[in-house]
């Protein structure tokens, strides 16, 4: 087999230039003429109903757009799965920040007075804040019962299970909002024209998406609406769902105006009203039997959704699936559910589920392994899955993952054993206690169980009149490396070089549906139909006797100038074909729900600074099997930026809730790593290869998303010998954890805090 | 594209600066932030508006060879100075080995806060030369990026560094 | 950007004698900008009351350090990075050295001045604890002239300070007599730059014969403003260190603050390492051979 020539290397960035100049695009960067600039007017309140609007002195009303619920042409929603939210709050009003008025001006400076000139009087109606709460049902903020949906998992007769263990283990763990905090904030333009409908450019992960909620919204069918991306700052699943709802708005005011619209929202807005990372809470009973291995257990599993159901029906569905870990359940009960509650829609978030679901997991397993009296690292051992071996809903592993051995080449790449070792002796003395903490865990890439096939997407690779070929996608590039990926893929395959191929703009009126950029499916799904359409191109040049069995990168060129001169526009078009032998039931929510996992460990070096109580993370080690690295550069970029994201996660970033409203959505008080925070973090890959990815791709987006929380904390409770099961971990939590507990040397005077 | 200017005129100055080597001039409100009037009235859109609260560095820009955040500068503040934006650098032969490493090490993802980064890194560079991974951390720690996880930024920056020296 | 340019107004005179001029023939409506940091953040923010500002950025007479025999002054519009590279401000006043080090990243500590941070007056300000340390004085300017206080009574509550409508901090004046005293400065914040304190501390202390000949502690972040800790230190002063006065020491001390709970962070919290720090500063100074300045930031070094 030929040695790859571009799948491996590290091909420069399609759009590297561009940004390293500042030449890039943004939405803000983007001015029309005759352009108008949007606001929106918000809710004050949590709940309740809406009684009166007023538009207040001291702003020259007659200068302004003005855009209310009652100038939707089409259906008041933003559409995505269930239709719940409305696009514009016309009666009610269910979260602070839901949006209420659209307002535009020529002048982007006159529009926040405007904005606070608008008065809402409302009748509050009681609303609910917590996920306790909304299970209680004494207050229904949402359909019957304040559930958006459960899932049920079965596997095995649990009953007898609790008879035959040695040891049961129960443990509750809770995880916080995360506010997705792209640098970039959301924004889109829109221009409205009668004959050829509503055109929208912006900062987002789906086009179709988009085009999918402004068809319905504007009542527009599907050739006078086209979605345009433009360069986006950075997404991590904060622009999935949301663009659709900042799109219906500068489309509404555009349709209104007859002018475009810009909106984009500056940082305080963009935190305050858009998605966030579900907050969850994982309730987790096993049984062992004497060596520690699991014999079956029940895992309940609750996210808060906020206040309407958006996406977290399939945030659920990852986090329920991959609450079992990488360890095989020979019996489990998996009951999970999202419930709703009176802050701002939660939504996607790198990972999107898993990393909730599997940091109670993870601390699940060093809990157990205490309870028991082993170690960490064989607890793990005892319980790893094996090939041929079913997981929590029946999936069969068939690939030779040999999880063992990964744990092993993890263990010594982080020089475990002797740091533990050391580390005991030392925190006998020093004030910094030290420890090490392990995560091992999975991520299936694509859309879950049936979820491929229903997208059933579509690509198109094309042969240009100058001898080049365009891949052409409505998969978007945000940093993670989609063009050049893609552009490695079809380079490859054809044999060309890799400047002869690029990745056209993500434009619905000229790319097809390839499916939304989420779910770590970019390479590995899209990339194979990528392939196929590319291989399409060159058989047809075979069939019309312009290319050899065997050609150089111009003579390919050659005949696809030749065949465009002949036959005009050359696309060859290619269709998800779901893998044989994949089979989902959407009902019993069982059978194959990934095409393919990926594998990981994660090993934090912990110090936690009784001083300060400050947990800081000295080492990272990320260690994962990803099918095969296409881009050693961009794969490595990947993992430490996902790492990076989920030390926030972890250890800085807490959003402070008072009544569904966030208080500090500043960058000054909601606290990102910056780059004196991070730690070494060290990363390793192995390939494993994909039968069902491109070049043998797992997707690996999320992936690293998972493990350093679990790995962080069990390093900390390491360290202190505290169990924490909740983040982020702050210093002041760990304070109190070790105030409340037996560290404690002396009795120490508590301030009585206001004395004067 | 110039955008439609606000009906009020009085109170605006005339405000002269030297911008990426060139002298300006533009007719401003004084409390106009040097970040919009990069932006919009010189159509610099290199430089970007992350946060508005001086946090997070990607509208970074060399003030008479000093590193500010023009989203803090009210434009008046920088009568005749110095500016250079990314644009300007961009144009230099000796910001060269610093895009190149920038694209070679994985330095950009997404984008957004590379202006303000490479910014960052030319002003860390001319007061040391050889930084030390340390210096090169304190030297970045005013620009957020969300994307990379600083690794491949500080791997860019001792690249350029040691290229710069090897020429 | 939540406020309108056109609504304000900003004017440069361009040098001292015209800044404090304006001051007096307007008394009350022109608010003062320097490096912005702390001003510009609020007017995007759309919460800038003040319509007028008047600009004293780069005024030559605020922005330079005058090191005279026995004091140095240290203009009120020198930034941190003015600070952190002016030899004798590095080497005799490393407690303010190190508050520059830390505050902000390097474009804001490019920008910010420490006129603006005493003026600002937040009780988490970096700087602050470090002037009352020193025991700096200040002068203040105006049109009517100049005076001297002393800084340790320039802060009268939250965000009230002594300086008179029309008045100017021109410079900060510290003593050149520090060199034979141990110096400990640490700062806590939510992570290790670019961070609001949650506590800070500034301390010196000199030993005689194993005594505590003179010891000044300064917090910030525990109290409505910049806090010498005059209990602590009297408890402290003429004992010799050992764990007794330490545990002395950190109960006195956790008793003299007011911390309180905030969006930052926990009064309990605060007090805790407040005690943890000062008790840290102790065990320094009981440690020190001979005087060496000593300069921390929190968990940054590996």
């Amino acid at each position: 087999m030929a040695r790859d020539r571009i799948i491996g290397a590290p091909v420069p960035r399609k759009e590297g230039p561009e940004k390293v100049t500042g030449q890039a695009q943004y939405v803000d960067d983007m001015v029309l003429p005759n352009m108008l600039h949007g606001a929106t007017v918000r809710s004050q309140i949590a709940r309740g109903k809406i009684k009166n609007i007023t538009f207040g002195p001291g702003v020259a009303w007659d200068e302004f757009v003005i855009v209310s619920a009652k100038d939707i042409p089409g259906a008041n929603c933003v559409a995505l799965i269930v239709d719940d939210q409305p696009c514009l709050a016309s009666d009610f009003v269910n979260h602070p920040e839901e949006p209420i008025l659209l307002l535009a001006h020529p002048d982007r400076h006159a529009l926040p007075k405007a904005v606070a000139a608008v008065s809402v009087e409302y009748e509050p109606l009681p609303a609910i804040f917590t996920m306790q709460e909304s299970e209680r049902r004494s207050e229904i903020i949402w359909g019957a019962d304040n559930t958006f949906k459960t899932y049920l998992v079965e596997k095995g007769d649990l009953d007898r299970v609790w008879e035959q263990a040695a040891f049961i283990v129960e443990g509750e763990y809770t995880t916080g909002a995360q506010e997705q905090l792209y640098i970039e904030n959301n924004g889109m333009i829109a221009v409205f024209d009668p004959a050829q409908g509503i055109t929208v450019w912006g900062s987002l992960q789906c086009p179709y998406y988009v085009h999918k909620a402004l068809m319905k919204l504007c009542n527009l069918p599907e050739d006078r609406v086209r979605v345009v991306q433009m360069e986006t700052g950075g997404a991590f699943g904060g622009k999935e769902e949301y663009p659709s709802m900042i799109a219906g708005h500068a489309a509404l005011l555009a349709m209104k105006s007859g002018r475009p619209v810009k909106i984009v929202y500056d940082r305080a807005e963009d935190m305050a009203a858009t998605t966030k990372r579900h907050p969850s809470r994982t309730r987790h009973r096993t049984a062992l039997n004497k060596d520690g291995k699991i014999l079956g257990g029940e895992i309940e599993f609750t996210i808060d959704g906020g206040a309407y159901a958006t996406l977290s029906s399939v945030v659920l569905s990852r986090g329920t699936i991959h609450a079992g870990g990488p360890y095989y359940w020979p019996k489990v009960r998996i009951r999970a559910k999202a419930v709703a509650t009176n802050a701002p829609p939660h939504g996607a978030f790198r990972g999107f589920g898993a990393p909730q679901s599997l940091f109670a997991m993870e601390r699940q397993m060093d809990r157990i392994a205490q309870t028991i009296g082993i170690s960490p690292v064989e607890i793990r051992r005892r319980n790893f899955f094996k090939a041929g071996q079913t997981t929590t809903t029946d999936q069969t592993v068939r690939e030779p993952i040999d999880l063992d051995r990964l744990l092993d080449r993890a263990l010594e790449l982080s020089d475990y054993s002797a740091k533990k070792k050391r580390f005991a002796a030392q925190n006998e003395v020093l004030t910094k206690k030290k420890g090490m903490g392990i995560a091992t865990f999975l991520h299936g890439a694509g859309f879950t169980g049936s979820g491929e096939r229903y997208l059933s997407s579509l690509v198109a690779v094309e042969g240009c009149a100058d001898g080049r070929v365009r891949v052409l996608v409505s998969s978007t590039e945000f940093g993670q490396g989609t063009k050049t990926v893609l552009s490695q893929i079809v380079a490859e395959t054809l044999g060309l070089r890799y400047d002869d191929v690029d990745v056209a703009q993500a434009d619905t009126l000229t790319v097809p549906n390839s499916g939304p950029t989420v779910a770590s499916r970019t390479v590995m799904v899209v990339g194979k139909i990528v392939q196929s359409a590319a291989l399409g191109i060159k058989q047809t040049l075979h069939a019309a006797g312009m290319l050899g069995d065997s050609y150089s990168p111009e003579e390919f060129r050659a005949a696809c100038r030749n065949y465009v001169a002949g036959h005009g526009q050359f696309r060859s078009l290619a269709r998800y074909e779901a893998p044989p032998g994949v089979f989902w039931d959407d009902e019993k929510y069982r059978g194959e729900a990934y095409a393919a996992f990926a594998w990981a460990v994660h090993i934090a070096e912990v110090s936690v600074d009784l001083i300060t109580y400050s947990v800081s993370v000295d080492d990272f080690v990320a260690l994962q099997e990803v099918g095969r690295v296409l881009h050693p550069v961009l794969a490595e970029g990947q993992i430490t930026g996902g790492v990076a994201q989920a030390i926030g996660m972890t250890l800085y970033e807490k959003v402070i809730w008072q009544n569904g409203r966030m208080l500090n959505g500043q960058m000054t008080n909601y606290i990102m790593p910056t780059s004196a925070d991070l730690p070494p973090i060290r990363v390793f890959f192995e390939e494993l290869g994909n039968e069902h990815g491109a070049f043998g791709a797992k997707g690996i987006g999320e992936l690293p998303m998972d493990g350093p929380a679990p790995a962080i904390i069990n390093g900390a409770a390491d360290a202190l010998g505290i169990p924490f099961n909740s983040i982020p971990l702050l210093p002041e939590d760990v304070f109190e954890a070790v105030t409340s507990g037996t560290l404690q040397k002396e009795d120490e005077a508590q301030p009585t805090g206001g004395r004067r | 594209m110039n955008e439609s200017q606000p009906k009020r005129s009085e109170g605006k100055c005339e405000i002269s600066l030297q911008l990426n080597g060139e002298r300006r001039t533009v007719c401003v409100y004084p409390m106009e932030r040097l970040l919009d009037v990069l932006r919009r009235q010189f159509n610099l859109t290199g430089t970007k508006e992350g946060c508005g609260e001086g946090e997070c560095g990607s509208c970074s820009v060399l003030m008479d060879g000093t590193l500010v955040n023009s989203c803090l500068v009210p434009v008046l503040q920088a009568k005749d100075a110095e500016i250079l934006t990314i644009e300007g650098l961009a144009a230099r032969e000796s910001s060269r080995h610093l895009q190149e490493a920038f694209l070679q090490c994985g330095g950009a993802q997404c984008g957004i806060c590379t202006p303000g980064m490479i910014l960052a890194a030319v002003h860390l560079l001319e007061k040391r030369a050889q930084p030390t991974l340390e210096q090169i951390r304190e030297g970045l720690s005013g620009n957020l990026c969300r994307c990379t996880g600083y690794m491949q930024i500080f791997e860019a920056v001792t690249e350029a560094a040691r290229r710069n020296t090897s020429t | 950007m939540r406020s309108d340019p056109a609504d304000y107004q900003l004017v440069a005179p361009g040098s001292l004698q015209a800044a404090v001029s304006l001051l007096a023939e307007d008394p009350g409506s022109w608010l003062p900008i320097a490096g912005g940091t702390d001003v510009m953040v609020l007017y995007a923010a759309g919460k800038l009351a003040a319509r007028k500002l008047l600009s004293i950025w780069n005024l030559p007479e605020l922005r330079r350090v005058e090191v005279l025999p026995a004091e140095i002054r240290i203009g009120a519009g020198c930034t941190y990075t003015d600070l952190r590279e002016h030899e004798v401000v590095r080497n005799e006043l490393p407690l303010l050295a190190a508050a520059a080090q830390w505050t902000g990243g390097i474009a804001n500590q490019n920008r910010g001045t420490i006129g603006g941070n005493i003026v600002n007056a937040s009780p988490a300000a970096d700087s602050l604890p470090a002037l009352l340390a020193y025991e700096a004085d200040l002068i203040l300017i105006s049109a009517r002239g100049e005076r001297r206080i002393p800084y340790l009574d320039f802060h009268t509550g939250y965000k009230k300070t002594q300086l008179s409508a029309g008045e100017l901090i021109r410079a900060v004046c510290v003593d050149r007599k520090f060199s034979d005293y141990v110096s400990y400065t640490r700062k806590v914040g939510a992570r290790n730059a670019q961070a609001i304190s949650k506590v800070c501390v500034a301390a010196l202390g000199r030993l005689k014969a194993g005594i505590v000949d003179d010891v000044r502690i300064a917090l910030g972040g525990v109290a409505p403003v910049p806090l010498r800790l005059v209990e602590t230190e009297k408890a402290i002063r003429g004992k010799a260190i050992d764990p007794a006065l330490l545990f002395l020491a950190k109960r006195t001390a956790i008793a003299e603050i007011q911390p309180i709970d905030d969006i930052r962070s926990t009064a309990r919290y605060r007090a805790a390492v407040a005690g943890n720090l000062i008790v840290e500063f102790l065990e320094r100074l009981s440690a020190s051979g001979e005087p060496q300045p000593d300069q921390r930031r929190d968990g940054f070094v590996r």
